[in-house]
């Protein structure tokens, strides 16, 4: 799970990077999807589920948060964001040491954070353990029996249905389900469930594993809408010119 | 002093305030039209464990405490006053049986009110008595094993809806040695025998709650259902009821944060002589004074939650959060309105609908008049 601005935040952009200041923070929403599916997988099979989150110290909210919705346990490995300047290679690099030694059945992921949006993450991570994955899944059904799963997956604008064995890692696309509200009751429970603070020294990496593999060169915002155009005239005449600025001026024709 | 809010009470807010937005807000305008009871969200905050919050966890409840229950109020009265006196007038009912109620009681009239399948009522008031509790005429008069009860109620929340559960009323069961009527409460359970409900009461605030007029004709119930001792019902009720204040005095707070981001938000976007209204001083200074009532409503409000949290006396500082933050409420609403210019008229337009709320917090739970007698009668006792 990642901690990402508000969606309804507005972007500042000082200094070549995008502030900070006073903005509210949400759990990634597609990693709301994954939580929901992972509480629900138990509630159907039973077993638990953690909550992991490599993020700075007041990522502890929304790992209240998405206990106070019904996850068992959370864990955050605390990282200081302008030490290590990492990218999505070193956030898998994390997740991936954090995992290796912990038994799982499954590894649900958001299908990008509404941040970055690269969508690397989980599938490095399911690479780095060396175990199959699913992406941008809206439908998961578990077979404990057979241990495995169907999925249903988005394929820009088709159903793609795969057979997969356990364990294995999914990533969340949006209409996989309905993530549910943390109960008032649960919110009082969440106080109560284990959240274990891991420090970046504890997972033994060492720095050049953690280097990140992209730099940034810039960071601007995307150029201001212009207002629109209404063609005038007669229709016969609206249409060739606007296939003609179609062509000439948009360039995309 | 300062007021801390716990990381909890936060995302409670933060959850409450997502299920109005989400759940209420798109059919707020509907439910007010058509005078509805909102059944569906009544039986998700139930979901949500939002009824019973402050309640024990033994039937039902959450075993929060008092100011996260304001919390609550506050932020569903932000969106909509209607849904919020649902909550409220079931917790009225809940606290009196929580309180005084037996074993029994609790297991067969707590438990379903706490979880949204059913929802409970409290019945004090009559034609001939509102503020004047004491002269209330329901009477009720032993028979063997049961209690015969005659009368009627008006403006009861909660009652004369589907899944109303117990009425809790107060009935006069004797005259004590001063003359005065001897007042007891009973557990109604509704539908029995003998009770019915008048014409449906139009009105011209809280359009989505359902208020009722009852009518008791030999209503006969069993000898157990009389809650706590004989003679005890005022005295019951008013035990109950500063906590009352402080949650009508949340849903005030709810109405002057409302109105206050619908104005900011209104200002922002609507134009007059080619400026933004956020130009203009008049205006201006309206949304100042909002802020300003706003501040001091919740200060007011949260500091008597936690006195009462704490265990401490909180009579004097409920009934002045109460005057207050419904004061305010209401001239909140007045300038909302006033800010949205004609829009603010139409009902489609969340503003307007508020005004009628505000008016109507005015007068529950002890009208602005009676708070100011209370408040001068506990300065200068
Ligand atoms: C929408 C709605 C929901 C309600 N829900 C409930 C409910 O669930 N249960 C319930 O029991 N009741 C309920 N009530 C009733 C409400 O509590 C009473 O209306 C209120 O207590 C006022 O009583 P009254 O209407 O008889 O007015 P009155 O007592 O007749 O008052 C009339 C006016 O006289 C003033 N006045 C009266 N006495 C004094 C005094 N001593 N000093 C100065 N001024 C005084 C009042 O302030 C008021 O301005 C509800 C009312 C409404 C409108």
């Amino acid at each position: 799970m990642k901690r990402t601005f508000d969606t309804e935040e507005k972007i500042i952009v000082e200094n070549n990077r995008i502030s900070k200041d006073g903005v509210e923070w949400v759990i990634n929403p597609y990693d709301e999807y994954a939580i929901e599916e992972g509480i629900k997988l138990r509630e159907e099979f039973g077993g638990e589920v953690t909550v992991a989150c490599i993020g700075p110290s007041e990522a502890e909210k929304e790992l209240r948060t998405a206990l106070a919705m019904g996850a068992d346990k959370a864990i955050l490995v605390e990282v200081d964001e302008d030490e290590l300047q990492g990218d999505e290679h070193t956030t898998a690099q994390l997740l991936a040491s954090l995992l290796k030694d912990r038994p799982f059945d499954i590894i649900l992921a958001g299908n990008v954070s509404v941040d970055n949006g690269a969508g690397q993450v989980a599938p490095r991570v399911a690479e780095l353990l060396d175990i199959p994955q699913v992406t941008t899944i809206t439908h998961l059904t578990v077979d404990a029996d057979q241990n495995k799963a169907t999925v249903e997956r988005d394929v820009e604008g088709d159903v793609e249905i795969v057979e997969i064995s356990l364990p294995a890692l999914f990533t969340a696309q949006q209409g996989l389900n309905e993530p549910r509200y943390p109960s008032l009751p649960g919110i009082m429970k969440a106080k109560k469930k284990p959240l274990e603070s891991i420090q970046l020294g504890d997972l033994k990496l060492e720095q050049q594993d953690l280097a990140a593999k992209t730099e940034v060169v810039e960071v601007f915002l995307p150029p201001e809408k212009k207002a629109g155009r209404i063609l005038e005239g007669e229709l016969e005449d609206q249409v060739k010119e606007l296939a003609h600025l179609l062509h000439s001026e948009a360039k995309v024709i | 002093m300062f007021i801390h809010l716990t990381e909890e009470q936060e995302l409670i807010r933060k959850t409450v305030r997502e299920f109005a937005e989400k759940e209420i807000a798109p059919v707020s305008e509907k439910l007010w039209e058509e005078q509805q009871f909102p059944y569906e969200i009544w039986a998700k905050a139930g979901e949500l464990g939002l009824i019973g919050l402050p309640y024990p966890e033994k039937y039902n409840g959450g075993g929060g405490d008092w100011l996260s229950f304001v919390i609550v109020l506050e932020e569903l009265a932000r969106i909509d006053c209607a849904v919020a006196n649902a909550l409220m007038a079931n917790s009225s009912a809940a606290s009196l049986i929580n309180h005084y109620g037996t074993e029994e009681q609790k297991e067969k009239y707590l438990k379903p009110i706490l979880t949204g399948e059913k929802i409970g009522a409290i019945g004090l008031t009559e034609p001939n008595a509102g503020s004047d509790a004491a002269a209330i005429q329901t009477s009720a008069v032993l028979d063997g094993s049961e209690w015969v009860i005659n009368g009627s109620k008006i403006f009861i929340s909660n009652s004369d809806n589907e899944i109303t559960g117990p009425v809790v009323i107060a009935a006069v069961t004797g005259t004590k040695e001063n003359g005065r009527s001897e007042i007891s409460n009973f557990i109604i359970p509704n539908g029995i025998e003998g009770f019915s409900y008048g014409r449906k009461l139009n009105k011209i605030g809280w359009r989505a709650s359902s208020t009722g007029e009852l009518f008791f004709d030999q209503v006969r119930v069993p000898q157990e259902n009389l809650l706590g001792q004989r003679g005890a019902g005022l005295r019951q009720t008013l035990s109950t009821i500063s906590t009352g204040r402080i949650l009508i005095a949340a849903m005030g707070l709810g109405i002057l944060q409302g109105s206050l981001d619908r104005s900011m938000a209104y200002m922002e976007e609507r134009k007059a002589f080619g400026k933004p209204l956020t130009d203009l001083q008049a205006l201006r200074f309206k949304v100042s004074d909002m802020a300003t009532h706003t501040h001091a409503a919740r200060l007011m409000i949260y500091h008597a939650a936690s006195l009462r949290d704490a265990g401490k006396p909180f009579d004097k500082e409920s009934s002045m959060a109460k005057l207050f933050a419904t004061e305010k409420a209401m001239e909140a609403a007045h300038q909302a309105i006033q800010i949205h210019g004609g829009f603010g008229i139409m009902s489609e337009y969340a503003v307007s609908r508020a005004f009628g709320d505000a008016k109507v917090l005015e007068i529950v739970e002890g009208t602005s008049e009676i708070q100011r007698e209370i408040i001068s009668r506990l300065l200068f006792q």
